[in-house]
């Protein structure tokens, strides 16, 4: 299929050429990364750029880096970046786990986390994730810079608070200081490779505290609050996790469509949510399944 | 728009092209350039039939614009023969009959070569996460499971699942 919109590319070699181009532009320019969104949006000419700004060559938006405690990643990394990076393999399984989750190894090796979030699809894998880390999306213009928590960023389906002169340079998360460990499980209707019909995170403290956020289950990603104030404070055991179970139905709105019927997904998020912190409780304690490992069948 | 020229290196040789801002690398390299293994499939990154090797790396030709690939290089099937993997892949591919109607072939054997280029024996849960992306709606997979674990000098029954 022929892109039919007709469109300037550019390819600046500095940040500030590139904030100047968006800034010009604004609504009418784009950003390029791995363009696994970008380009089936040109196709079906769903957006209609008068310039494509290929910020490929901007050196400061690539890589995997760890400052202290704090991970950044920046806008250029892949989902196969991630996948492969020795340091996230050692120090953010949970992040890798839910990166092999997202599409297939020809996809992943172009397509960007950050580009996951700025398509902000309701179904963004790499969204819950985020959200149980608190992450932060660091996003420049020419007007400055600012951070944006996680939690604030989605604004709808496909809709994110980011201005139209502004680009995303980086995420950066810092874990919990103390040991923990989480689980990201993601219901598809196969297993090669789909959209989540729904995603469920879990991150658990050894003080009984627990972080929980869910994809493709309402209008955007989200941490589910209520749930997480039913589980603190409490071991996990049958009880708590059935009250859990009733909870966070008041807290997702998942629809039907061509994926899944809404019952289906509301079922299916309490038996992901008791077998995500489950998981996660396991892997704290050293047992478990490995990360990265299939864990829905 | 402007016309842009690229240059890159498509199966070892040099390439020197005008392009559109808008002209997809797949339909270049097949339209323009004579390379018909990348087959125009979903055209939307779903299927796996476009895909070539760029930079090391398999990808969707139909996800990538041509002025994109400046300075690259790329691999298509038809340039993978000197291979040792692809090679390998070959034979066993012919001798399990792995391939019917062959659409989905050329992606296949692209991402086996990457798949045995960074782990050259794969557990069978790790060449179907290798080839999951590209879809054959003949034969079942099996036998291209089968065939690209012998590659690997692996056993051969693989079905199942995991």
């Amino acid at each position: 299929m022929p892109i039919v919109t007709e469109f300037e590319y550019v390819k600046p070699k500095d940040m500030d050429e590139a904030l100047h181009v968006f800034s010009l532009y604004k609504e009418n320019a784009m950003a390029l990364a791995g363009g696994t969104d970008l380009v089936v949006r040109l196709k079906e000419n769903l957006v209609r750029p008068e310039v494509v700004v290929d910020i490929k060559a901007l050196e400061e938006l690539a890589g995997l880096s760890l400052k202290g405690d704090t991970l950044r990643i920046g806008a250029l990394a892949t989902f196969s970046d991630l996948i492969d990076s020795p340091l996230i393999k050692s120090r953010f399984p949970l992040l890798r786990e839910a990166a092999l989750t997202v599409a297939s190894t020809g996809v992943r090796n172009r397509a960007t986390i950050a580009g996951n979030i700025c398509s902000a699809v309701p179904s963004a894998d790499s969204a819950p994730v985020l959200a149980v880390y608190d992450a932060e999306v660091l996003v420049k213009s020419i007007r400055g810079g600012r951070r944006i928590s996680i939690h604030d960023w989605f604004a709808g389906p496909k809709k994110t608070v980011l201005a139209v002169d502004e680009i995303v340079a980086a995420i950066e998360l810092k874990p919990p200081a103390v040991k923990h460990a989480g689980c990201y499980m993601k219901l598809s209707r196969y297993e090669g490779e789909d959209l989540a019909q729904g995603g469920v995170a879990a991150l658990v403290l050894p003080d009984n505290t627990y972080r929980v956020a869910v994809c493709a289950l309402g209008p955007k990603p989200a941490r589910c609050p209520k749930t997480e104030a039913a589980l603190n404070g409490s071991k996990l055991n049958a009880k708590v996790l059935s009250r859990a179970k009733e909870i966070i139905l008041r807290e997702i709105s998942p629809i039907s469509d061509i994926r899944s019927s809404r019952e289906y997904r509301l079922h299916m998020t309490q038996v992901m949510l008791g077998r995500a912190l489950e998981n996660a409780a396991a892997r704290l304690s050293g047992k478990g399944p490995k990360y990265g490992e299939r864990n829905i069948v | 728009m402007k016309k842009r020229n690229i240059q890159f290196d498509l199966n070892n040789e040099k390439i020197s092209i005008e392009v559109e801002p808008s002209d997809v690398l797949m339909d270049v390299l097949r339209g323009k350039l004579g390379i018909k293994s990348p087959k125009a499939g979903c055209d939307r990154g779903d299927c796996g039939a476009c895909t070539v090797i760029m930079n090391g790396k398999t990808v969707r030709s139909c996800l990538i614009l041509a002025v994109e690939a400046h300075g690259s290089g790329i691999m298509t099937l038809e340039g993978a023969g000197s291979n040792k993997w692809t090679k390998k892949l070959q034979k066993k591919f012919h001798e399990k009959n792995s391939f019917q109607c062959g659409f989905c072939a050329p992606g296949v054997i692209l991402s086996a070569t990457e798949l045995l280029e960074k782990n050259p024996r794969p557990a069978a849960h790790e060449i179907k996460e290798a080839i999951a992306g590209n879809l054959c709606r003949c034969t079942g997979y099996e036998p291209i499971v089968e065939a690209i674990a012998e590659a690997a000098g692996g056993k051969t029954q693989v079905t199942g699942r995991k």
